[in-house]
């Protein structure tokens, strides 16, 4: 009988109590996996107590007053946009193009950077106005909610610069490919947190 | 033999990425998914500032359009489909929701009920006198 190998090394044909355990690729992406679902518990944590405290202002300045939805929807196109262009990075890579990675990467960076510059504007224009962390419950949970936010996306941007100092230094290694694998899931995810985040932070909390 | 031992890691796209046509496919389903992103986003935002709509479902409208926004993203971006190979995946995302769930609803309904029963302020003044 001859045994052919799959894209993984894996040999088919054999069940699964027989051939051991799962390649590196499959292990590793998997157990990211987990913990994006864990990170999504704990985001799920913010958004109830945003929920929560939505109409907790405390006689400050609520939403209605203080969100701008041009610079919003502006946001939300910058990381729907770097969303896709991480993905033709996954593409690039994996048809191991050098310079399609490297310009996919920088698009996805700057567009990240822009959605953050736009997001650090629009917390810096409300402490400006006295509407601070703790100024009310509201101003708490939105800014506790859409900085943990932020802050990931921050690393992400961090991480996908290190990632090409190792694509450049080690090449697409197999080691290089996992760690661009994870990195391309947290982006992914990033983007899915957003989504909740202007449809209940800024589209649901200026409703009356 | 076509049967797979294992399940697929999350992320992976289906085809085998080996052929150049498999490429632009994988091209073609990034493109559709940011088209259909964008459309449901521009949905999301016009249904919230519009006055056509009935005002009390439109929250529950604007849930609903998160939800298809999250599951094409799931699909088109993270690639998870409902085939075998993807059972593990799906397990772990599907419990990640109940959790998710239990957790954003136990609290509104929990803190809703806390303020309903709170004695109003003025009535608490009265009793003290």
């Amino acid at each position: 009988m001859s045994v052919t190998a799959t894209l993984d090394g894996v040999p088919r044909g054999i069940p699964a109590s027989e051939a051991g355990p799962a390649s590196k690729r499959i292990v590793v992406a998997f157990g990211f996996w987990i913990f994006l679902l864990s990170d999504i518990v704990m985001f799920s944590a913010l958004f109830a107590a945003y929920a929560v405290l939505m109409r907790a202002t405390a006689g400050g300045p609520s939403g209605v007053e203080l969100f701008n939805q041009t610079s919003v929807a502006i946001e939300t196109v910058c990381l729907l946009a770097s969303s896709y262009t991480c993905g033709l990075m996954s593409l690039a890579i994996a048809r191991r193009q050098h310079l399609l990675t490297y310009l996919a990467a920088a698009a996805t960076f700057a567009l990240g950077a822009a959605f953050l510059a736009i997001e650090l504007r629009e917390f810096a224009g409300m402490i400006a106005r006295d509407a601070t962390p703790q100024r009310s419950g509201f101003l708490s949970a939105f800014f506790t909610l859409v900085g943990c936010h932020g802050l990931h996306v921050t690393a992400g941007l961090v991480w996908l610069i290190v990632m090409m100092a190792q694509v450049a230094v080690r090449g697409f290694h197999d080691v290089v490919q996992r760690r661009l694998r994870c990195f391309s899931l947290f982006w992914h995810f990033l983007d899915i947190v957003w989504v909740w985040l202007f449809t209940v932070v800024y589209l649901m909390g200026v409703r009356p | 033999m076509t049967d797979t031992s294992y399940d697929r890691a999350p992320g992976d796209e289906s085809a085998p990425l080996e052929t150049e046509e498999s490429g632009s496919s994988g091209l073609l389903v990034y493109s559709i998914g940011l088209l259909l992103s964008l459309i449901l986003t521009a949905t999301s935002f016009w249904a919230a500032n519009t006055t056509l709509l009935w005002e009390p479902g439109i929250p529950l409208g604007l849930a609903v359009l998160a939800v298809a926004q999250m599951g094409i993203h799931l699909v088109f971006f993270l690639h998870i489909t409902t085939g075998p190979d993807n059972t593990n995946n799906v397990l772990a995302l599907a419990f990640g929701m109940l959790i998710v769930t239990v957790v954003v609803t136990g609290s509104l309904v929990i803190m809703t009920n806390l303020n309903d029963n709170l004695m109003p302020p003025a009535e608490l003044m009265h009793m003290q006198r």
